[in-house]
């Protein structure tokens, strides 16, 4: 693409924004209920106050911390559960009945154990994040695996790789890479969803997700378009972030964009 | 020497039917002979390079390779495969080094042999880049490098310019000659083309189709560097084709 088509592109995407703005402006003054929907405006300066008291940080910090918790046990078992059920079979066979039987279970509905089992604080709204996040990492860990080339595999052997181990990991988890950032970037939109619902049963006093309930409860409805603007845009920079980080390091030797 | 002997192999469908794939195949070939096989497609000429490799089992039968029967995979045979077989995720030069770093030599060391073989398939230019970069010809010589630099007796090739356009596959077979001319390994090539195993071999193996047994074995003693459109080799492609020929409408039938 040359430089002034994209420029081009970005005019127009400018432009729609812009717009939506100002229709949501306009419609939040003529019905100029602040309950019923706050006007941009009004957000804006929301915002800026949340920015300016240093609360807005801290939320974000609070929920980024249980996101990572989760989202990081969600790697460090997912990964290996889907690598040794995609390439044992008899693994996959004994194990694979177990997830399917977890896996359908929405993970708010573990929120009662995580609770009892962690008490109200941190390490059960990881545990929270974690159940959303880990199904998508562990099945697409498990596809990319069962997916590998046969013919990679055999000349691999050819070549002198015949050890499990050294297939696995020279062979078999490279060609399932892109499957796997996938998976994590599907684990991580499922485990941000997770972030909010852990934070409304109270395990802490701070968090976006917390503080939405916090302001909704005094019915200020700014607060809340506030809170919900900043969790979609968090999750929109750590999914570009992601993808940007994979095409650099992880996956540059791929032709098109696969994730 | 590469003694191929009563070698006998049956698949089994999901079903419960067999199939006999290759029946009692016996077969002997000299150090740095050019061999090819032909036959028609699902003769079991694939099934007995895989075999060889060590990538399947026979049901009975041995092959043995310099007084040691064949068990498994191993450096002494190397392999490039009719599908595009290059690791994506390594460079066109850690691709040819893999097998050497699976023999645990030295970075600088391999890299150098690697830019040797490289060379040899005229692809210096290319040592950086990926496979998804390269054309299907290209894909092919980066293979037979990295199948070379292990530095086997034996090159097993499964129809590996199967997928190339005709011109490409002409030069492709000079490179190869020029190539087998220089480090004298001992070559089975697998292919469907009359043209390309009079223009290759020293020995044409025909296989009759299902069950795979050797129907006749064509010496082509013609003088190399060889001329494709000589008398004598349309004399042998014509014996060559009769004897496929009439295996082809078998298959059909």
């Amino acid at each position: 693409m040359d430089r002034g088509q994209g420029t081009k592109k970005r005019t127009l995407e400018l432009a729609s924004i812009a717009t939506a703005i100002v229709i949501w402006e306009i419609v939040a003054r003529i019905i100029d209920i602040k309950y019923i929907l706050p006007s941009f405006t009004s957000v804006v300066s929301a915002f800026i106050g949340l920015v300016q008291d240093g609360e807005l940080y801290r939320d974000i910090m609070t929920s980024l911390n249980y996101f990572v918790l989760g989202i990081g046990l969600a790697i460090l078992v997912g990964i290996p559960i889907g690598t040794m059920m995609g390439w044992f079979k008899s693994i996959d066979r004994a194990v694979d009945p177990i997830i399917e039987m977890i896996r359908p279970i929405p993970p708010l509905a573990w929120i009662p154990f995580a609770i009892l089992w962690f008490g109200l604080n941190k390490y059960a709204a990881g545990f929270v994040i974690f159940v959303g996040a880990v199904f998508p990492i562990l099945i697409n860990t498990y596809t990319g695996f069962k997916n590998t080339p046969k013919v990679l595999v055999e000349s691999g052997k050819v070549l002198g790789c015949v050890k499990n181990k050294d297939i696995i990991l020279r062979i078999a988890l490279p060609s399932a890479l892109p499957s796997i950032a996938t998976g994590i970037r599907v684990g991580m939109g499922v485990g941000w969803m997770c972030v909010v619902a852990a934070e409304i049963f109270g395990v802490s006093t701070y968090g976006i997700g917390r503080k939405i309930w916090f302001w909704n409860d005094l019915h200020h409805m700014d607060m809340v378009l506030t809170y919900m603007l900043v969790l979609g845009m968090i999750a929109l920079i750590i999914d570009r972030a992601f993808r940007y980080l994979v095409q650099v390091w992880w996956l540059k030797w791929q032709s098109g964009v696969v994730v | 020497m590469l003694l191929i002997n009563d070698i006998n192999k049956t698949y089994h469908s999901e079903e419960g039917d067999e199939v006999l794939a290759l029946s009692d195949i016996n077969l002997e070939m000299k150090d740095k002979e050019f061999v090819c096989f032909i036959g028609p497609s699902g003769c079991g000429k694939t099934t007995l390079l895989r075999i060889i490799a060590g990538l399947e089992k026979p049901d009975s039968g041995t092959i043995i390779l310099h007084d040691e029967p064949i068990k498994g995979p191993g450096p002494d045979r190397g392999m490039v495969f009719q599908e595009y077989s290059l690791f994506p995720w390594r460079t066109v030069l850690k691709n040819i080094t893999f097998s050497l770093e699976m023999k645990k030599v030295p970075k600088s060391q391999r890299e150098d042999t690697a830019r040797q073989y490289l060379e040899l398939v005229g692809l210096s230019k290319f040592a950086d880049s990926y496979p998804h970069e390269l054309s299907g010809g290209m894909k092919q010589r980066v293979a037979i490098a990295r199948a070379l630099v292990n530095d086997p007796k034996v090159l097993l090739m499964d129809e590996p310019f199967g997928a190339v356009d005709a011109q490409t596959r002409n030069r492709l077979q000079q490179e190869l000659l020029k190539i087998w001319e220089r480090d004298k390994k001992t070559l089975l090539f697998i292919t469907h083309s009359v043209d390309e195993a009079v223009y290759l071999a020293d020995r044409v193996v025909v296989f009759t189709s299902r069950p795979g047994r050797i129907k006749e074995i064509f010496k082509i003693d013609l003088p190399r560097p060889r001329d494709r459109t000589s008398v004598d080799a349309n004399v042998l492609r014509e014996r060559l084709l009769s004897s496929l020929g009439a295996e082809m409408k078998n298959t059909i039938d």
